[in-house]
């Protein structure tokens, strides 16, 4: 059925739609990449001008393929017939980029020990990888982890098949494109220079345009759900996608300075910029890992537990409480600047408030696990999702004394800021990324099981390890230069020489590294693990018979 | 620029601090109230049931 | 109970969901970003402060182009300790021009707010071409390409036509001759014509040592040497702008 080339097939209004689009946008690259004013530049309009004529291919190949009628919205019985083919992509770009950030970001960590290794090169030089390392962990991995979980949980938890037919696999292909381009650029000296926001104006217009595609398929995938309730973990995902695409509007708002050039120049200047820059920066740990991982949290735990969450009713003042603060927190970046002085006191003042919800949160992650602790002793998947929620609760907890001005004032400009970010983002965000990637893998390859739950096992315990010493290092490394940088000798003189402070780093610096090593070391693990258990275990049921162009999900 | 501030901060610890206490209220008296519990306790299951 | 029903809308409607959303996150941000267009403190211009020569902002352009900011901060905060080891605290008026802000978030290296002066051409040409060479223990990767490539000169003018569109006081004659501005800095020996009246302060000399050329070496080093040079702060008056 799904070959037959019936005499009534049309093209969707999608289909011709797209393909026209993507081939006047192939010719405009074309013409772009002619007249580009900078060769990297004109490699990213070859990129664009491939990746558009690619997509009038397959959207042709596709068509040529695919049955008369359009793809069941349900199976013959009866269940929904989910769409997880773009889910499928997005999980293995996410094992892909994380692999490719940590990889970066342990090079990088040598580097600040070694500085040889900079090789003298302008695409190896500390300066433009460690905008790759940010972008590869948070928007690439995160990112794609964050695609897969909520296109996956709006639509179980909807019971509905994904809303869309090519856009969601525009969403994912398109997603993952920006990623190729921004990275390619940074390497290539394409960067307007805001931290976590580097891409150039061009780049950013794309995500805008896949950005609101994602928005309009979760939006409507709600609005066709066959339940009465939103879940909670989709309030979190809705949450994240539209304030993303409120903060990448406002930060972004750049003028090009060309067509035919890839330099823009911020709408804002110097303490507005500062300011939207940090409501930005902020945000992006606050909407993109934060709100859009509690999602994963609120959907996964209770999943594996197989125990609904410990209160709903927590959850959704979690829910209000986090949103509602968060906004405000950015300043807390701004200290003793030349921010004026109320705007940093309201930062640190709603930073410290975000102490509450955040916690609010992980008590009802953890709690979740009440009546089955044992499972943790059993299940190192679910261990690692619940040691992620604890380290959430840890570094939610630094950021507010972070915040405080008078700690600030040490810890800013520092390598504890360093520390902190890592313990969030390695503890948290990753963990609670492996855990649910360990759950997807087997569900959405049909798989009895994972191949290995030892090593699942190592992956934890050598990352952990690996964790550890990125953290404590980083905390001595940063409160030690941080004393050093306002130690006075007797005769109130300034004790140490800038250089000094940084002659003191090295053995830090080489720790640290070590426990990226050993991260990156576990996630190795985790990618063979998950390579098996698609080529080697087997199916958790009997193959159905394929319905359209989606793949019958497992359960 | 003091009268900035001390404006700010006049209005930030009178009404806008009504209007943060003001909408806590309305979130916990949302989420708290009795007459909520049982779709909560149904949303609560929805990653749970099979389908 | 009619009122409670009503919150359902929450659970039960994704697009006031939505809304909801919207608006609690769009207080935070106007209530903190709005007042910084209009507050004395954060607009008040400071005596002495001027838009980029074309020279120095194609400077500042590879200063971003080569993530400087990940490592160096361009901002003193005010701590005693950083004002003794940098200098006047910043001012925000110092950053008015900026686009992007380069305030930075670490300081792997100093902060380079008020670097501007505090060494030779000779010296900063030397550390960007091996930074070892002159400060055994630093861990700065070198640039050593700055000084071979030549600067492009000829997109200049798109640059200052652009930034005078976003309000920065460039005339049309100071955009047309931003290539020839360039050349009047780089060059000791050209006729500077009116480039001091554009550009006061601006320092005009050949900076990477090769005089026959403008390199991106020329560009950056001049960025740096007028960085935290603009405002007098014999003349400053700490009182007249409280932050």
């Amino acid at each position: 059925m799904a070959h037959s080339l019936s005499s009534g097939k049309q093209p969707t209004w999608g289909e011709t739609g797209l393909g026209i689009v993507a081939g006047l946008l192939a010719l405009l690259c074309f013409v772009i990449a002619g007249k580009a004013q900078d060769p990297g530049y004109g490699f990213h309009a070859v990129v664009f001008m491939l990746a558009a004529a690619g997509s009038v291919y397959a959207i042709g190949k596709r068509y040529g393929a695919r049955a008369a009628e359009p793809v069941p919205q349900v199976l013959p019985d009866g269940r929904p017939n989910y769409n997880l083919g773009p889910i499928k992509f997005a999980t293995v770009a996410s094992m892909f980029w994380g692999i490719a950030g940590f990889l970066i970001g342990v090079l990088i960590a040598f580097q600040l020990a070694f500085p040889i290794l900079n090789f003298d090169l302008p695409w190896t030089s500390f300066g433009r990888l460690r905008p790759l390392h940010t972008s590869a962990v948070i928007f690439a991995f995160g990112g794609n982890v964050l695609l897969a979980t909520s296109l996956y949980v709006v639509q179980r938890t909807s019971r509905a098949r994904l809303a869309g037919d090519l856009s969601p696999w525009f969403v994912v292909l398109g997603y993952n494109l920006f990623i190729v381009v921004a990275g390619t650029g940074y390497l290539l000296g394409i960067s307007q220079g805001k931290e976590y926001a580097e891409p150039e104006w061009y780049a950013d217009l794309f995500l805008t345009i896949v950005w609101v595609t994602y928005f309009l398929v979760f939006m409507a995938t709600l609005a066709k759900r066959r339940e009465p309730h939103i879940y909670v973990a989709n309030w979190f995902f809705l949450a994240f996608i539209a304030t993303i695409a409120v903060l990448h509007l406002g930060n972004n708002a750049a003028l090009p300075v060309s067509l035919w050039s890839p330099k823009s120049y911020i709408v804002w200047s110097g303490v507005q910029d500062a300011m939207v820059q940090w409501w930005y920066g902020h945000n992006a740990v606050g909407f993109f890992l934060t709100a859009g991982f509690l999602g994963i949290m609120y959907y996964f735990i209770p999943k594996r537990a197989e125990r609904p969450v410990y209160s709903y009713r927590l959850s959704i003042i979690h829910f209000w409480a986090l949103i509602f603060l968060y906004i405000w927190a950015g300043p807390h970046h701004l200290h003793y600047t030349a921010l004026p002085d109320w705007a940093q006191t309201l930062g640190m003042t709603f930073s410290i408030m975000l102490w509450m919800p955040s916690w609010g949160g992980m008590i009802n992650g953890l709690m979740t696990l009440s009546g089955a602790w044992d499972k943790l002793r059993t299940d190192p998947v679910l261990r690692m999702m619940v040691v992620s929620v604890a380290f959430y609760g840890m570094s939610t907890f630094e950021g507010p004394l972070m915040s405080v001005k008078a700690v600030n004032s040490l810890s800013h400009y520092t390598d504890w800021t360093i520390g902190h970010v890592h313990s969030g983002a390695l503890g948290w965000v990753a963990y609670i990324s492996f855990g649910a990637i360990y759950c997807l893998v087997p569900w959405l390859w049909n798989r009895k099981q994972l191949y290995s739950l030892k090593l699942v096992e190592w992956h934890f315990w050598i990352s952990t390890l690996g964790i550890v010493l990125y953290i404590t290092s980083m905390w001595v490394a940063g409160i030690l230069q941080g004393l050093m940088w306002r130690a006075y000798t007797s005769l109130g003189f300034l004790e140490y020489s800038f250089v000094e402070t940084v002659e003191a780093m090295h053995p830090f610096y080489i720790i640290r590294a070590l426990g990226g090593v050993l991260f990156l070391a576990g996630a190795l693990l985790m990618a063979f693990n998950l390579w098996r258990t698609v080529t080697s275990v087997e199916p958790a049921e009997a193959e159905r018979p394929v319905v359209g162009s989606a793949v019958i999900p497992a359960e | 620029m003091s009268d900035t501030y001390m404006m700010l901060a006049h209005f930030a610890q009178t009404w806008g601090l009504a209007y943060f206490v003001g909408v806590f209220l309305v979130v916990l008296a949302y989420a708290l109230s009795p007459s909520r519990k049982g779709r909560f306790d149904a949303a609560a299951r929805l990653p749970l049931s099979e389908d | 109970m009619s009122l409670w029903k009503k919150h359902q809308v929450f659970e039960k409607n994704s697009i006031i969901l939505l809304i909801g959303v919207l608006v609690v996150i769009a207080i935070g941000g106007l209530v903190e970003i709005a007042p910084l267009f209009y507050l004395k403190s954060t607009i008040e211009k400071v005596e002495g402060m001027r838009p980029y020569t074309p020279l120095e902002l194609a400077g500042r352009n590879i200063y971003v182009r080569e993530g400087c900011y990940n490592c160096h901060s361009q901002m003193i905060r005010t701590l005693r300790d950083e004002v003794e080891r940098y200098g006047h605290y910043s001012l925000a008026s110092e950053s008015m021009y900026d686009r992007p802000f380069q305030w930075g978030s670490k300081r792997t290296g100093p902060d380079l707010a008020r670097v501007g002066g505090k060494y030779s051409d000779a010296w900063q040409r030397e550390h960007l071409d091996d930074p070892r060479a002159v400060v055994p223990t630093s861990i700065m990767p070198a640039y050593p390409w700055l000084a071979q490539r030549t600067l492009e000169l000829d997109y200049l003018g798109q640059d200052l036509a652009i930034q005078a569109k976003l309000g920065v006081p460039y005339d049309d004659a100071m955009v047309a001759d931003a290539k020839a501005d360039a050349w009047r800095q780089a060059d000791p020996n050209a006729d500077p014509g009116d480039l001091e009246a554009r550009y006061p302060k601006v320092q005009i000399r050949d900076f990477d040592g090769d005089p026959t050329r403008i390199t991106e070496a020329d560009a950056l080093i001049a960025y740096l040497q007028m960085l935290g040079t603009l405002v007098d702060f014999k003349l400053y008056d700490d009182k007249a702008n409280l932050r």
